[in-house]
């Protein structure tokens, strides 16, 4: 730092160099703390080029020649995610849930493996960014040939706190050159509840692990004392060596193709061919926000869960482009809730913003930190997608998703009028983790916690010419693998019951209707202790909308029956293997089963044997109006049981024969022009219709946070718990109260308590209540 | 010139018009928001997404709850095509979603020299080819190139 005169308070003095020099190393030496650094983390833009890349650029470098390098290094990395995939010991390894990427020397990503988490790219500059400023002249850490460096906190730069990184130098004559990187969700990460994914956690500390960016291997060896400390942080001491050793054996085999290709091409090319793919990706993305129309979209989302309770909280987002500028700004979002783990790092929302456009934007493009590089975006730290050090961040994903979905859903409007698209006209991608977390003593009597494949299920959005791929991929990883339950029935106790059979109805309506989803039962079995948690919003506000005159996704329950065994129940009557949500939550079959709904935020649950939970997967939405689907479509639908009579005929207004499922041609020609009719006859003009619907502020009994509208986004409304009662706050997001929302259980004993007390009095009965 | 701008909506370069693609219906001002040429619906969600696990015995019961999500559907008054949907908390301000700069447009276009209705369609691959003619003046939509 450096000490102006106001500071030293005598205006005459000024520091000589000398004196400035100790100053600044008194400084240095007794820094207390190096958290996570606001210039690193809030700037997600490529480095400034440096002077030996200027010098390496300036040398002259073929474009056939870079493109060789590209090529290899693509082919490199892609040998690497596949090591990675075979012999990581975490599931999502197993089901591609991970990258591989080579790094300029100051931490732009060059190239991403092709397959695996796009989101990678735009994060992992962060961490390295933090051990060039603060490790590599640190005499206790250093950086040297043989270093790895590992992290997983997402305050740091991650995709969330699940993920576990491998970030290796490339050096030439003590100069580091590039970077090397394997990453996996390594699932378990010592979270309040196992899985690594804690819907429960209520303070950062719940969270889990909260390595900041580490030096785990040291000139080749592995150090045994860290490795310890996080095996020891952890559940599954097993998985963290072994990853470990597979993420740096990847890395090791791609700074061997480096190494061939330094050989080949010489050092100053391979660094130049670095540079000059992330300079080229951003040069490229600007020229492509260039060809959108001048304007702005705008895209509310309506979060309908802590986890723990059901609010409504809002992700905003206006994107407006300007010539070649793309600006992208989340006013009006809703506040960080400081006891729940929804909040998400400013870093991990913009991660799966890359994610939007480098999947669903502009696939073509290379996998690199230019891509968001020249993108602005307008935040303020504190809101839900923005979350300040303080708040927790287990499920930053329900934060982070929601970043993806305002920049996916808004393209479709932001691209239709462009001649060149460079991806389709698509309806929103599913974005949930609808799927089981779960934990425990496994069957050959190991402590394990982690998730099942089913969240790589989603229901596709429509395109505008064909319907949505039904349970196709996640959206973060467009070739990612659902996985044999049979397989991971071999390591966990327990089975799914039902497998991946498509729930009726459970469709995004439209012209192109949705990819649609699946749904799942487990039960546990052959375990002293099990349990299963969900992390899902969406019970209550659908998810995802539909896009042009298309509808969204349903909402999704968590559907469970306690009290029971279901392996005792088909052993003695087969018959009763029959199990779908439909018909075990309608007829509720199994007599003393307790049959319970709720929402999808299931904090860790123990789960004892043969007791049913059951979910399912989302669907994506619907593209256009329902009234142009095919009817032969609708007919196809119907025979094959995805969809209801009552669908049908009251959305697709189709005749058919229920024998034969022959559509009537006339009939359903007649039935939808008085479809059109009836909309017209209900329908009020824009401006009477906002008269009766519209109010000023958000419905009383409703906890809801973020702006009201978008004539003032700066205001948002929160939900404020100062004394016993819940009560309304408006203002802007630096000047409400902190928002803590109270124990739903202690508020239930009250409000029971509250009515013991009305009931007593109602009755005259006289009990002495001690406190 | 017309630009398609989504399934539904051209805007007319000419008159700045929102204009409804499939029946030509005038929906005003095109440097403002389409929905104001609209008729809207408040719609129960349940209707759209009916219940699969009984409501009489469940909360949860895969239907959005209405006192939390209301489905808006804007239709073009003449023909009465849905030409929007929007998933919203009950009393929330529908949200104006697109508002485009009409000069910068009619600069785009110009320096492209093309007709918007024969060059637009929906991204890569044979599939996505279409026609963005008006339906209502006898086109349909079929491969023109």
């Amino acid at each position: 730092m450096t000490l102006t005169t106001n500071d030293t308070g005598n205006p005459q003095e000024i520091l000589s160099a000398q004196e400035q020099q100790w100053v600044d190393k008194f400084m240095d030496e007794t820094t207390l703390f190096l958290g996570p650094d606001p210039e690193i983390m809030r700037n997600h833009q490529i480095h400034a080029r440096t002077a030996y890349e200027d010098e390496c650029i300036s040398k002259g470098i073929s474009p056939l020649e870079m493109d060789r390098i590209r090529k290899r290094l693509a082919g490199s990395l892609d040998e690497a995610f596949e090591m990675c995939e075979s012999m990581g010991a975490a599931p999502g390894a197993k089901w591609a849930d991970l990258s591989v990427a080579v790094y300029t020397a100051e931490g732009d990503v060059t190239y991403l493996s092709n397959r695996g988490v796009i989101a990678f790219s735009a994060v992992l500059h962060h961490p390295i960014r933090y051990i060039m400023k603060n490790w590599k002249d640190e005499p206790t850490v250093g950086i040297h040939p043989g270093d790895g460096f590992f992290h997983n906190d997402s305050r740091y730069g991650m995709v969330h706190n699940t993920d576990q990184s491998m970030l290796v130098p490339v050096m030439r004559d003590g100069q580091i050159i590039a970077w090397v990187g394997a990453t996996i969700h390594e699932g378990e990460n010592g979270a309040c509840e196992p899985g690594g994914m804690p819907s429960g956690s209520e303070t950062p500390f719940d969270d889990g692990l909260r390595a900041s960016p580490i030096k785990i291997v040291e000139r080749g060896h592995l150090r045994r004392d860290l490795l310890t400390f996080l095996q020891h942080s952890t559940r599954d001491p097993k998985l963290m060596l072994a990853d470990i050793k597979v993420k740096m054996g990847a890395v090791r085999r791609v700074i061997e193709s480096v190494d061939r290709i330094i050989e080949e091409v010489g050092q100053e090319s391979f660094v130049a061919a670095l540079r000059v793919t992330v300079e080229n990706v951003e040069v490229e993305v600007r020229r492509r926000i260039k060809e959108l129309p001048d304007g702005t979209v705008t895209f509310n989302q309506f979060m309908d869960s802590t986890l723990k309770e059901n609010i409504l909280i809002k992700f905003a987002c206006k994107i407006t482009v300007k010539g070649d500028r793309l600006i992208v700004d989340l006013t009006g979002t809703g506040p960080e809730i400081l006891n729940r783990a929804i909040n998400s790092p400013l870093g991990s929302t913009k991660a799966f913003m890359t994610q939007a456009i480098l999947s669903y934007w502009w696939p073509d493009l290379p996998r690199s930190t230019g891509a968001l590089s020249p993108i602005e975006v307008i935040s303020e730290e504190h809101s839900w997608a923005d979350a300040g050090y303080d708040a927790p961040v287990g499920q930053s994903l329900q934060g982070s998703f929601r970043g993806f979905s305002a920049l996916q859903t808004a393209y479709a409007k932001l691209q239709f009028s462009t001649p060149k698209k460079y991806s389709n006209v698509i309806a929103p991608w599913f974005n949930q983790i609808n799927d089981f977390l779960w934990g425990g003593t496994t069957q050959h009597g190991e402590q394990v916690g982690n998730l099942c494949a089913d969240l790589n299920g989603m229901g596709g959005g429509a395109k505008a010419f064909r319907d949505g791929e039904d349970a196709v991929a996640p959206l973060f990883c467009a070739m990612a693998d659902i996985a044999e339950q049979e397989v991971m029935e071999e390591e966990v106790p327990f089975l799914q019951l039902v497998s991946k059979r498509l729930v009726r109805d459970n469709q995004g309506f439209g012209k192109y209707r949705g990819g649609m989803g699946y749904e799942m039962i487990v039960a546990s079995r052959g375990t002293p202790n099990w349990g299963f948690m969900t992390v899902t919003s969406g019970s209550k506000f659908s998810s995802i909308t539909g896009m042009f005159g298309g509808y969204g996704c349903p909402t999704y329950p968590l559907s469970i029956v306690k009290g029971i065994n279901i392996y005792d129940i088909i052993r003695k009557d087969p018959s009763q293997f029959d199990l779908s949500i439909e018909r075990i939550m309608n007829e509720q079959p199994y007599e003393g089963g307790s049959y319970q709904s709720a929402h999808m935020g299931l904090q860790f649950d123990v789960a004892k044997e043969g007791e049913l939970y059951m979910i399912s997967q989302g669907s994506g939405g619907g593209y256009g109006d329902v009234l142009e689907r095919d009817p032969e479509m609708v007919a196809t639908d119907l025979q094959l049981d995805r969809i209801s009579a009552q669908v049908a005929t009251d959305l697709y207004a189709v005749v058919w024969n229920p024998e034969t499922f022959v559509v009537d041609v006339q009939g359903t020609k007649d039935a939808r022009a008085e479809a059109r009719k009836r909309r017209i006859a209900r329908g009020t003009p824009f401006r009477e219709f906002i008269k009766d619907f519209v109010t000023e502020e958000p419905p009383a009994d409703l906890l809801y946070y973020g702006s009201w509208g978008q004539d003032n986004d700066e205001e948002v409304f929160a939900t404020h718990w100062g004394g016993q009662e819940p009560q309304r706050v408006k203002g802007k997001l630096s000047e409400i109260p902190l928002v803590m929302i109270p124990d739903r259980r202690v508020l239930k004993i009250e409000a029971q308590d509250k009515r013991i007390r009305e009931l007593e009095a109602k009755y005259g009965e006289t009990v002495l209540h001690k406190s | 010139m017309r630009v398609p701008m989504t399934e539904y909506l051209y805007i007319d370069l000419s008159t700045e018009q929102w204009v409804c693609r499939p029946c030509g219906h005038n929906l005003g001002d095109a440097r403002g928001s389409y929905k104001e040429g609209t008729l809207v619906y408040d719609r129960d969600p349940r209707e759209i997404h009916p219940p699969i696990i009984d409501p009489e015995k469940y909360e949860f019961t895969f239907s959005p709850d209405p006192a939390y999500c209301r489905i808006l559907e804007y239709c073009c008054p003449k023909c009465g095509t849905q030409m929007e949907t929007e998933y919203l908390p009950p009393g929330h301000p529908p949200t104006i979603d697109m508002i485009w700069d009409i000069d910068a447009l009619r600069t785009q276009w110009e320096e492209r020299g093309e007709d918007p209705e024969l060059v637009v369609d929906y991204g890569p691959g044979e599939n996505a080819v279409t026609d963005m003619r008006s339906t209502h003046e006898g086109h349909h939509n079929h491969s023109h190139r």
